[in-house]
Parts: structure tokens; sequence; C-alpha cells
């Protein structure tokens, strides 16, 4: 369908969407409503059962653990689809001291001696800043989504500091594929270490301690943990996947691509 | 109050992400207008959740039983994000495939499938 | 409190249409971190400092940054 056709349709669809919209909308609660019950169980269940001040973080690793767990696969299959599009394939090959290639390669200019020097006095405060973010997410807004971000963005603080060969040697793929492996599989075997004790799958089986502590809500601070590695070694595998195609692999001269490989 | 301008404003976001995509001639601006439909559900998450005069529903230094928003809307948005972004990274990595084989990324002409 | 709502979510609103419009996607990673920004903002004054700070560092840094490679990598591979 042509161009003009294709935004013809869209229009009539706009219009019959925004009509559905607008009655939805005007049926919803209004903005600042007083009433949700479903979040004041919430925040009851949080508090009184399962001592944890943060009430963010029970409904999402205890009241709705299985949940997360499904975003968590949605994380790693991303990862994994990424991995596996990006792959370097039979023509290309990687040389970082491919002198014929420089000029066309994206490389940036050189750089103030002050930023190489923030960056190295910045990484370890931000890496100590990630730990706490994970650590302490059952009682501060955080968690192991942030925390975990926090954590991949601090190691390529070394890409801007430093260069990206410095990057490369502090950054070795398979160690970071094992960690987000084994952190995603720590999810699921606290999940069935809480079956086998009392049936239910990530039955919250750690003693609740008391409100405030560090070591209060069960097994929410562990889940945390876990989140946290996996998502930050699978931001680290992606951004790797990205940086690598666009600054090491080169194809082949010859090697054109015909679209008639498999 | 606000009425009901964050619910047009969430309307109107993932209208205009639709926009982008329908009438786009870039697969990468595609792929940025997909996340700004996504923000819209952010939006929309977070409108329904807030109640007015409510503070976050985080209790390590207010004390149990003031009035805060609705916890569980947040956390669906939370996750939501970060495995956005990560499925945006999927949808940009295969762009650059396609991009390798087919030698251009404007939808439009990557009309057939080649064998 | 009303007023600073509904002037952040007006700034969605416009960022979200700029990042639409804006068609040369190199000029659209820039749009699209603003919009990052301006949705970690609203997050945080809807009294959501969790999905503030998810979006903050996604948003602003890590979409725009995955965006610029997948760009270099494609004007690379045009060069050839």
């Amino acid at each position: 369908m042509n161009r003009g056709a294709r935004s013809g349709l869209f229009a009539v669809a706009a219009l019959g969407m925004a009509a559905l919209l607008g009655w939805a909308f005007a049926a919803a609660p209004a903005f600042g409503a007083p009433s949700h019950p479903y979040g004041d169980l919430a925040v009851q269940t949080a508090l009184a059962g399962r001592a944890t001040a943060n009430a963010i973080a029970s409904v999402t690793f205890d009241q709705r653990g299985l949940d997360t767990m499904g975003e968590e696969f949605i994380l790693f299959a991303a990862v994994l689809g990424a991995s596996v599009l990006l792959r370097r394939e039979p023509d290309e090959f990687a040389d970082p001291d491919d002198d014929e290639g420089a000029r066309d390669r994206p490389s940036p200019g050189p750089s103030p001696e002050m930023i190489h020097l923030a960056g190295y006095l910045v990484l370890p405060v931000v890496v100590v800043v990630g730990i706490y973010v994970i650590a302490h997410g059952h009682l501060t807004p955080g968690g192991g989504f942030q925390g975990g971000i926090v954590l991949a963005t601090a190691l390529h603080l070394l890409y801007i500091a430093g260069d990206y060969p410095a990057l490369r040697r502090l950054r070795p793929q398979r160690v970071f594929e094992i960690s987000e492996a084994s952190a995603a599989a720590g999810y699921v075997v606290l999940g069935l270490v809480g079956l086998a004790v009392s049936g239910a799958f990530l039955y919250n089986l750690l003693p609740y301690g008391t409100l405030g502590q560090l070591a209060s809500a069960g097994t929410v601070p562990l889940l945390n943990v876990a989140v946290g590695l996996e998502v930050g070694s699978a931001m680290v595998l992606l951004l790797a996947e990205f940086l690598e195609q666009t600054l090491i692999l080169r194809r082949r001269p010859g090697g054109g691509s015909n679209g008639a490989r498999a | 109050m606000t009425g009901p301008l964050p619910y047009l404003v969430a309307g109107w976001l993932s209208l205009v992400g639709v926009y982008g995509i329908v009438t786009s001639r870039n697969l990468v601006h595609a792929v940025v207008s997909l996340s700004v439909v996504q923000s819209s559900t952010y939006v929309l998450l977070l409108t329904v959740g807030y109640r007015a005069g409510g503070t976050a529903p985080v209790f390590t230094d207010i004390a149990p039983g003031t009035v805060v928003v609705d916890p569980v809307v947040q956390a669906l948005a939370l996750t939501d994000v970060v495995v956005g972004a990560t499925v945006s990274a999927l949808l940009l990595a295969l762009v650059v495939q396609s991009h390798k084989r087919s030698g251009t990324v404007d939808p439009d002409e990557l009309r057939t499938l080649h064998g | 409190m009303s007023v600073l709502i509904s002037v952040v979510l007006l700034l969605t609103a416009v960022a979200g249409t700029g990042v639409v419009m804006t068609r040369e996607p190199v000029h659209q990673a820039m749009v699209l971190s603003v919009l990052g920004l301006v949705l970690a903002i609203l997050f945080v004054v809807l009294a959501a400092p969790d999905v503030g700070l998810s979006q903050l560092v996604v948003g602003a840094a890590v979409l725009p940054l995955m965006v610029l490679l997948a760009l270099a990598k494609i004007r690379a591979q045009e060069r050839r």
C-alpha cells in the first residue's frame, strides 16, 4: 500500500482510536481521586504484614514477584536476541589497530586530561552508589533494576574517561554472560526454595525483621541483588554488542552483502 | 484539579507515536517513535495511581498511615521502563542487521522478502 | 501543586511531539534524551521517585546512546 493510502487509513484509524480513548477516559476516575482500594491493601500488607518500608519494592518482589520474574526474562531474551543479531559474521574481523580503516571509523577527538581524571575519580563513587541503591532497595527508592543500570553505566565511565581498549580489557564478555545467567537462575532458585519449603513459588521464607532495618523484608533484599546483577550484566552485554559493532568489527573488503546467506 | 489533562496527554502521546511509526522514512526513526508510544503508557499508569496530596509510598521517614499514592502501578511502570528500553535495543539490532542485508533503512523499500 | 503537574504534562506532550517530528535520526536521539529527562521530572512530580530514577538512567542516557551507536554502525556500513 502506498504512502498516501497508508496515511489515509491511519487518519481514519486515529479518529476511531481517539473516540474510543475519549469514551474510556470519561469513565475513568478523576485524576487524584482518593479511592485506591488495591493500593491501600498493598501498603497495609507491606507495612504490617511484611515489614518492608518501600511499598513499591514489596509489590514488585514480594506480592507480585512472579510478574517481575517474567519481566526479568523478557530482558534476558532481548539481550539474547541482540547478541544473536549482532554476532560476528564470518566476513567480519576484529582489528582494533586497523590503520587503513581508521579514517572511516568513528573515533573521538583528543579529550582534555581533566575528563580522564574526573572519570577515574568518579568511577568508584558511582560503583558504590550503585551497590548502595541495590542493597537498600527495600528501604529507599531504588532496587535491583535501577541499581543494576547505575552499575552498568559506571563501568562505561571507563570508556568516556579512557578509551575503548581500556574498557575492553576490563569487560570480559564471558564473565558477564555467566553472571547474567546465574543471576537470572538465582531468582528462580529462590522461588523454588520457597516452593520446597512451603508449597508456594517465591514464598517469602526469611524472617521479616523490624521495619526500616537493613535486614528486613525477608527475601526481598536477596531478590533485589539477583535482579541487580542480572540487569547490570545484561546492560553491559547489550552495550558491548553495539560498541563492538561500531568501533571494532570491520567487514573484509570484497565480501559485500548480497543477502544470499542462509 | 488538572481535570482531564493527564489523560489527554497520554492519549496524545500514544497517537503521535503511532503517527510517527506510520509516516516514518527511516527505521531508526520508527523505533524511537515506538518508545514514545511506550512512554504514553507510563504516563497513563502513573496518572491512574496518583492521589491528591499523597506522597511517595516509601515509609522510611514518614509514619505509617500517611496519605500515599498507589504503589501497585508504580511497580508496573518501574520494570516496564527498563524492559522497554532493552526491547528497543533489540529492535535497533534488527535494524542494523536488516541494513547489512539490504543496504537500506527506508521501510518503503524493504518490501519483498528475498529468497 | 496542580499547576506544576499541568506544566510538566504539557512539556511532556511537546517533547513527545518533538521526538516524532524530528526526522533526522541523530537530532531525534538528542530530543529523545530531552523527552527522557522531562518524563523523569513528571514521574518525580507525580510522587513516583522509584520510576523516576529508572526513567532518568534509562531514557536520558542508555537509550539515546544505543540509538547513536546503531546510527554510527549504519553510516559506516553505507560507506562501503
